[in-house]
């Protein structure tokens, strides 16, 4: 990872006062920063066994989610997060055609700006979109990059992190597997950004060459064709997903093929840790990239991984919207 | 200046603190102390009165009036009430009483989790300067500070009492 | 805007790269012609310019830069070319405007002739409607005025080309190659590198240059075409042209004043002015450029202006349409390579004369006897690009905000003054 693009992506991030004001992506985050959101979302984790599911916290602030690609799961746990924290939430799907310049994009923020947003929760089909929204709204208003064509999907890392940290303790020594296409996967590279800051250096990319191209190594992974090398020995395997797409792109020949070779059943993870946790940003494709018996598996951590995503947006929303208008602390 | 409370101040003050708990002849309280201050006090009470029930802590982070102003402080521990507080009988706890402002944030954190019986409220120092209507059901000691002065307490050892400009 | 049939420029440094000129001269212009250049009496008429400390250079030559369309030309922009000292501009194809056509052509001529202030050389079509199907009427063209024909970056086959470059060079015209293959290009917006991978950018691969070079190389060596490569951007690109040039191949090829000032890195937090096309490549492409241009491998440096509208740039990047004005800020940058030892003075100026001069059959000379053509250039001038002082409407442009060193003071076409910089904005 180039350690000076990431600073410059990460600087918008921060305020004057260096407090986080939004949350695009991981690159250019400092490691205090992500250990106080883990911080935040362990006292919020609670939040969900009480019996009123709710905190002030952000009482009276307006939340919009912006969804110009489609994601229920997402917008789903946002929403719940930013009403945990006693938010009003407006949710937004702009249909996304494959005709559309985006051209309405700063047109839209500008107007929904100009009914009092406090924040905007923005997934885009476009890499940068987040920036270039940041870059542009008034010095109050905080962004949450839900996803950014293939750049960024920051809370999805931060979440997976979070459950590691759950299930593990901490990073020290860990080596991390990411399986799939990481050449398209907003979220790959997320984590690698993530786990970098977290001082894990052995990743290792798995894939097949179209998908996990040997220049990918420049992201701060190991790339690795074949899975038995790539799982050998892990802590944690992070799956990702295979789009339709990447069939009629050329990318692979078909499902049967891609899974024959790269899908993770019982036979592939015994090369890695016997007690090696298994993870899947979801929906899962079953039989396609994952074995069902593996997804549903005692080590499988799917599940807590949704459970994590709505304490850990609550900890974004809370850090960047809960940062409060004066200077004094 | 009022004089700095001494260990021994502060000890009486704390057995002074036990009995007027007692006093108030409560069933089986719930006592909650407030982070970080009221927690070790809450804990001193629970077993110098022999109470069954564990003390339950409550970090009012997420409920502070001055939010908007000040920004969440990131240190915000997990609150550790039961589920439900419907019809129990609580004793707030906290180690200095000064604005009224964390007690009544602890009050609505309080109310979020259900409709208490009671709830009663003991300070080991109060030192003025209410900006809210809120008393003390019991009091350890009175000392009357400054606006530009704070007061420190830890306990129970070493059991100290810092005066410091605010 | 004087209309000086007489007048002599006193005192300046007068450098023509074509003839190794490098004098302190005078230069009198009269009736649109250089007359003479020496130490010159005074003549007691026409205006008296003293330019002293000043260079007198050719107006510059341009390969390539946009500036409307045929019918709908930009008086702004054109201006703004006259600013940046350029005289002639050379203008690439685009779809749909009808540059296979010879009376567009003329029409294109006509209307830059009408405006006055530079000379239009438009690249014609090398295929019907620029659709790599049928070829164009290159011998109708080359009566209507044009030297070089073209595919404007749209993609062409191995059959067809190899065809069009037969029937190009029985006209004596010089097929225009764009640096890049169409298909390996596909829909990306950035250099296939890591800082692409890093943005989540779909990348162009240096192999879409060094396919589309080999190819179009191997088809002229067949056909003892004359081709010129346009927009070469990497360092394998310019090992190919040093090699076909060392083989005797009759090639030109030209890189954007962008390519060797700026690379991939730049674009950092997805800056819209970054967003080119050639794609800025790594540093090792950069450098390689440079050498390029320094032992003349790389002949021209165009600026590849192009003033994409304020919204076009105001949008995620890959959206944004790429491209960005230059015109005014093509000699400066380029005099900063000299500055920084990188290329000598004689060959950079050349770069920017003389050599795209010759390529598109006339201009970047300056000599007794010849068309004036010429610009006057404060060589210490430092100055900020803002909207103060950038008369293109284009200002999502990489030197935006910059200081430069160097400044076109004057602008004669045909010895009118086309751009003179006003006293009163001599900044900073």
């Amino acid at each position: 990872m180039n350690a000076a693009l990431a600073k410059r992506l990460g600087a918008i991030q921060y305020d004057a006062q260096g407090r986080l004001r939004h949350l695009l992506t991981l690159e250019g985050l400092q490691r205090d920063t992500v250990d106080a959101l883990f911080t935040l979302a362990d006292s919020l984790v609670e939040v969900g066994g009480r019996s009123i599911k709710s905190v002030p916290l952000l009482r009276g602030k307006t939340v919009v989610l912006l969804f110009f690609e489609a994601s229920t799961r997402t917008r789903t746990t946002f929403e719940i997060a930013a009403k945990r924290l006693s938010a009003d939430v407006v949710t937004l799907d702009v249909p996304a055609s494959s005709t559309s310049k985006g051209e309405s994009l700063l047109d839209t923020i500008a107007n929904l700006e100009a009914m009092q947003t406090d924040a905007f929760v923005v997934r885009h089909a476009d890499s940068g979109a987040a920036q270039l929204i940041a870059s542009h709204v008034a010095p109050q208003v905080a962004v949450v990059n839900a996803g950014d064509g293939c750049h960024a999907h920051p809370t999805q890392a931060l979440l997976d992190l979070y459950t590691i940290r759950q299930h593990r303790g901490g990073f020290e020594g860990l080596k991390v597997a990411i399986v799939g296409d990481v050449l398209h996967s907003r979220v790959a590279r997320s984590q690698l950004a993530g786990l970098r800051l977290l001082g894990v250096d052995d990743i290792r990319l798995v894939g097949p060459p179209t998908l996990v191209p040997p220049r990918l190594a420049s992201l701060g992974g190991r790339v690795c064709h074949d899975p038995r090398e790539g799982l050998d020995g892990v802590d944690v395997v992070m799956m990702l997903r295979l789009q339709r797409e990447r069939m009629t792109g050329g990318f692979v020949p078909s499902d049967r093929e891609y899974f024959a070779l790269y899908g993770l059943t019982e036979a592939a993870l015994a090369a890695a840790r016997p007690d090696a946790l298994v993870m899947h940003p979801g929906p899962i494709n079953r039989g396609v990239e994952i074995a069902s018996a593996v997804a549903d598996g005692k080590r499988s951590l799917i599940l807590p991984q949704v459970t994590n995503g709505i304490a850990i947006r609550m900890a974004v929303l809370a850090q960047t919207l809960g940062r409060g208008s004066g200077g004094d602390e | 200046m009022p004089n700095t409370p001494t260990e021994a101040d502060l000890a009486a003050a704390l057995e002074h603190l036990a009995t007027a708990c007692a006093a108030l002849r409560l069933d089986d309280p719930l006592l909650v102390g407030i982070e970080t201050g009221g927690i070790w006090l809450a804990q001193w009470l629970h077993q110098r009165l022999g109470l069954t029930t564990p003390v339950a802590g409550l970090d009012v982070g997420f409920y502070r009036d001055d939010l908007q102003r000040a920004g969440l402080k990131s240190a915000v521990r997990p609150s550790s009430l039961p589920p439900s507080v419907d019809n129990r009988q609580i004793v707030l706890v906290d180690d200095v009483l000064h604005t009224g402002r964390t007690v009544c944030a602890a009050l609505r954190e309080l109310f979020d989790f259900g409709r208490p019986a009671c709830v009663r409220l003991l300070v080991l120092v109060d030192r003025g300067g209410r900006e809210l209507p809120v008393a003390a059901d019991a009091v350890g000691l009175q000392l009357a500070l400054p606006a530009d002065r704070r007061l420190r307490l830890s306990g129970p050892q070493p059991l100290r009492a810092t005066v410091e400009p605010a | 805007m004087s209309d000086a049939t007489r007048l002599t420029l006193r005192g300046g440094r007068v450098i023509d790269p074509a003839s190794g000129t490098d004098t302190v001269a005078d230069v009198r212009v009269e009736d649109g012609r250089i007359v003479a250049i020496g130490p010159l009496p005074d003549h007691g008429d026409g205006e008296v310019l003293d330019v002293r400390g000043r260079w007198v250079l050719p107006g510059l030559v341009d390969l390539a830069g946009q500036v409307g369309s045929p019918d709908a030309l930009s008086r702004r922009e054109l201006q703004a070319a006259a600013a940046g000292g350029i005289t002639q501009l050379g203008v690439m194809p685009a779809p749909a405007a009808g540059w296979d056509n010879p009376a567009v052509i003329g029409r294109l001529r006509d209307g830059a002739r009408a405006l006055g202030l530079l000379r239009l050389a438009p690249v014609g079509a090398l295929t019907a409607g620029l659709g790599g199907e049928q070829l164009a009427e290159l011998g109708l063209l080359r009566r209507a005025g044009c030297r070089l024909v073209g595919q404007g970056g749209q993609p062409i086959g191995a059959r067809v080309l190899r065809r069009g470059l037969e029937y190009a060079h029985g006209h004596g015209l010089t097929a225009v190659i764009d640096a890049e293959d169409a298909e390996l290009a596909g829909d990306g917006c950035v250099h296939e590198g890591a800082v692409g991978v890093q943005l989540g950018l779909t990348g162009i691969p240096v192999a879409a240059e060094v396919t589309a070079l080999s190819r179009a190389l191997a088809l002229a060596t067949a056909c003892q075409a004359r081709v010129h490569v346009h927009g070469v951007s990497s360092a394998a690109g310019v090992a190919l042209l040093r090699a076909a040039k060392a083989a005797g191949l009759a090639v030109t090829a030209d890189t954007p004043v962008w390519n060797l000032h700026f690379t991939d890195e730049d674009i950092g937090a997805y800056a819209p002015a970054f967003h080119l096309r050639p794609p800025l490549r790594e540093a090792g492409d950069r450098a390689a450029l440079r050498a390029a241009l320094a032992d003349g491998t790389l002949d021209a440096v165009c600026s590849d202006h192009r003033a994409v509208d304020g919204e076009a740039k105001r949008r995620p990047f890959a959206r944004c349409t790429p491209g960005a004005a230059g015109f005014e800020a093509l000699l400066a940058l380029v005099l900063e390579l000299v500055d920084a030892g990188e290329v000598p003075l004689r060959r950079a100026l050349a770069a920017l004369t003389s050599e795209p001069g010759t390529i598109l059959g006339d201009g970047g000379r300056l000599s007794a006897g010849a068309v004036a053509d010429l610009c006057v250039v404060d060589p210490q001038a430092r100055w900020t690009v803002d909207a103060a002082s950038w008369h293109s409407a284009g200002q999502c442009t990489p030197a935006w905000g910059r200081t430069l060193r160097g400044r076109v003071t004057l602008t004669l076409l045909g010895g009118r003054t086309v751009y003179r910089l006003s006293e009163n904005s001599h900044d900073r």
